[in-house]
């Protein structure tokens, strides 16, 4: 990185770079929260709403439907978060050592993460609905003999649609980090630590994991709200009550009524707030790794 | 024997590879490599059997009867794929071009410079990537109506620009912060103009990193559903809307036949990128958002 002596025309050239993209996400962005806040509180004014107001944060907070929801939302986010990283790791291990076909398999391995959403939703529902793909080869091995013999995986309780198609996305994305670390360092510290007499468990916990961690560390905050933020998988795979947050949010906005706007726009905020935590961890996390 | 393994080693070290151990495949290996093919393989060969699939009864594994019916309803007038194909592709390119307008400078500032003040432009990237976009866009839907921009192509990719914008910025920042500008000042005193220097330098240097950022872009707004959904409002269609009736209850058959429409360009991103930009690049980590 170049330090600029500041000269006149040095002073006003970074301000004018950095402009066009600023001013695209403070107008549409960040005028989108303050409008969002603004009908949060009561103010909108097209559906005749003047009076600013907390109650409808106060009856979105008491409400047992939204507490439900932020639980579903936290529960699912966390079950991901967890999972994606114990499979990523391993297979990260795996596939960072060269050996016959590991090129090709880390191909593989890398596909799920340009693929939308909601191709993983809809392979999901053919694989594992009642009469999907894995049923038929659990009836041909004999497990079952009917769609009904096989668990609700799809619109089912405890979200494990949701939880496949997530997972599926995210193991490359945190496999990819972990993957790119380990191969940034290479392996001599692993050769200096056995050198020294450090058996295979001790190499992973005293050399291996302190070397990851910060990377993953930053990659499960984004993963955490990735899947607390998306919409489209949780609607298409999850029950219709109690749903995550973002989906009650737009489903709340989306009534005719135009006085459920507040409230959808109440709990956005909500979903708003807790990234926001998310956000400034992210930031307290770079700087931490950094130093 | 010895001399073949040393001529190995030496070919392994023209390839640059030289430290790297070959390892022969023991069972953790073939799991690991067997889990990812099946993982990744088998729902996009579930997806398309089902798209060609006339008729598949419980419990047959493999169709009973196959037909292009799912296709040619696809296709024809009455699904609107075609309309949200060309809907979607354009938004895509519109938001692409409109994010390297507004993100290729701030990108270079980002890369090549120190500033007061830059800590706060990293904050506010940073921003739209983790807060959900979704919670904006609901917020603005109702100036976007009052601007008369809901359900135009111009209201669609405003809102696709959010995501887009920051990703597109970090990823070209860090191409830029690999870049030298020592070969523009020679241009420059040797009196090439501001726009030979980008025409003959900059460009030639940075094209593959922006090739990588664009087709990334291009993916974000393609992926989109929600923000569409909202600002789209019904008459602006993209392909994920027009897919997802199929999803939940609808033709499966048809519904495996447009996403693989859908997924087909993630793909083709993906083998043209790995290509340029090798793995754990910033592209590849950005893609979590899609």
């Amino acid at each position: 990185m170049k330090l600029d002596r500041y000269s006149l025309k040095e002073r006003l050239k970074i301000p004018l770079m950095v402009f066009p993209s600023m001013a695209v996400i403070v107008l549409l962005f960040g005028g989108g929260l303050v409008f969002g806040l603004l009908q949060s509180v009561g103010y909108l004014p097209v559906a005749g709403l003047t009076d600013f107001t907390f109650s409808h944060y106060v009856n979105v907070l008491t409400d047992p439907t939204f507490l439900r929801s932020l639980w579903v939302t936290f529960r699912i986010a966390f079950i991901v978060t967890l999972l994606s990283t114990i499979i990523a790791v391993g297979m990260a291990f795996v596939l960072r050592e060269q050996f016959p076909g590991s090129r090709i398999s880390t191909f593989v391995f890398q596909i799920p993460l340009p693929v939308p959403h909601l191709v993983a939703a809809s392979a999901v529902i053919l694989l594992f609905a009642q009469s999907g793909l894995i049923s038929r080869i659990a009836v041909a091995i004999g497990f079952i003999d009917a769609p009904s013999g096989f668990p609700v995986l799809i619109n089912d309780k405890l979200g494990v649609g949701i939880t496949l198609s997530f997972v599926w996305k995210e193991v490359p994305f945190i496999g990819l980090v972990v993957l790119a670390v380990l191969q940034s360092v290479g392996p001599k510290y692993e050769e200096l630590a056995r050198t020294l007499g450090a058996n295979k468990r001790q190499r992973l916990q005293y050399v291996l994991l302190p070397l990851i961690m910060p990377g993953l560390l930053s990659t499960w905050i984004i993963v955490f709200a990735f899947t607390f933020a998306n919409f489209e998988i949780p609607l298409l795979l999850g029950q219709t009550f109690p749903q995550t947050l973002p989906v009650q949010a737009f489903q709340e906005f989306q009534k005719p009524e135009l006085t459920s706007r507040p409230i959808g726009m109440a709990i956005a905020t909500v979903i708003a707030a807790i990234t926001i935590v998310l956000l400034v961890a992210y930031r307290r996390l770079a700087r931490y790794s950094r130093a | 024997m010895t001399l073949s393994s040393n001529q190995q080693s030496l070919k392994k070290m023209v390839k640059g590879r030289g430290l790297a151990e070959r390892h022969p495949l023991n069972w953790t290996r073939w799991i690991t490599v067997g889990v990812i093919w099946i993982v990744v393989v088998l729902p996009l060969t579930a997806l398309f059997l089902r798209s060609f699939a006339f008729r598949w009864l419980f419990p047959d594994i493999l169709p009973g009867q196959w037909g292009l019916r799912a296709w040619d309803y696809t296709f024809g007038e009455s699904s609107r794929v075609i309309e949200a194909l060309l809907n979607s592709i354009g938004v895509a390119l519109l938001v692409t071009m409109l994010a390297m307008i507004v993100g290729l400078p701030t990108a270079r500032a980002l890369g090549m410079h120190d500033f007061r003040g830059k800590k706060v432009v990293e904050w506010i990237l940073l921003t739209p990537i983790i807060v959900p976009v979704l919670v904006a866009v609901m917020g603005i839907h109702i100036v976007f109506i009052k601007l008369r921009l809901t359900g135009t192509i111009w209201g669609v990719a405003l809102a696709h620009l959010i995501p887009a914008t920051p990703y597109f910025v970090l990823v070209m920042s860090s191409v830029f912060a690999n870049y030298s500008p020592a070969l523009e000042e020679t241009a420059r005193s040797l009196g090439a103009n501001k726009f030979r220097v980008f025409r003959y330098v900059t460009f030639p240097a940075i094209s593959s990193g922006l090739l990588g950022a664009s087709l990334f872009t291009f993916l974000i707004s393609w992926s989109q559903y929600v923000t569409t959904l909202l600002i789209g409002s019904g008459t602006f269609v993209t392909l994920p809307l027009v897919l997802f009736p199929f999803l939940g209850g609808g033709n499966a058959a048809v519904g495996s036949a447009i996403t693989l429409i859908f997924v087909a360009p993630a793909i083709l991103v993906l083998v043209l990128t790995s290509r340029s930009l090798g793995r754990g690049s910033t592209v590849m980590g950005g893609f979590g958002k899609i």
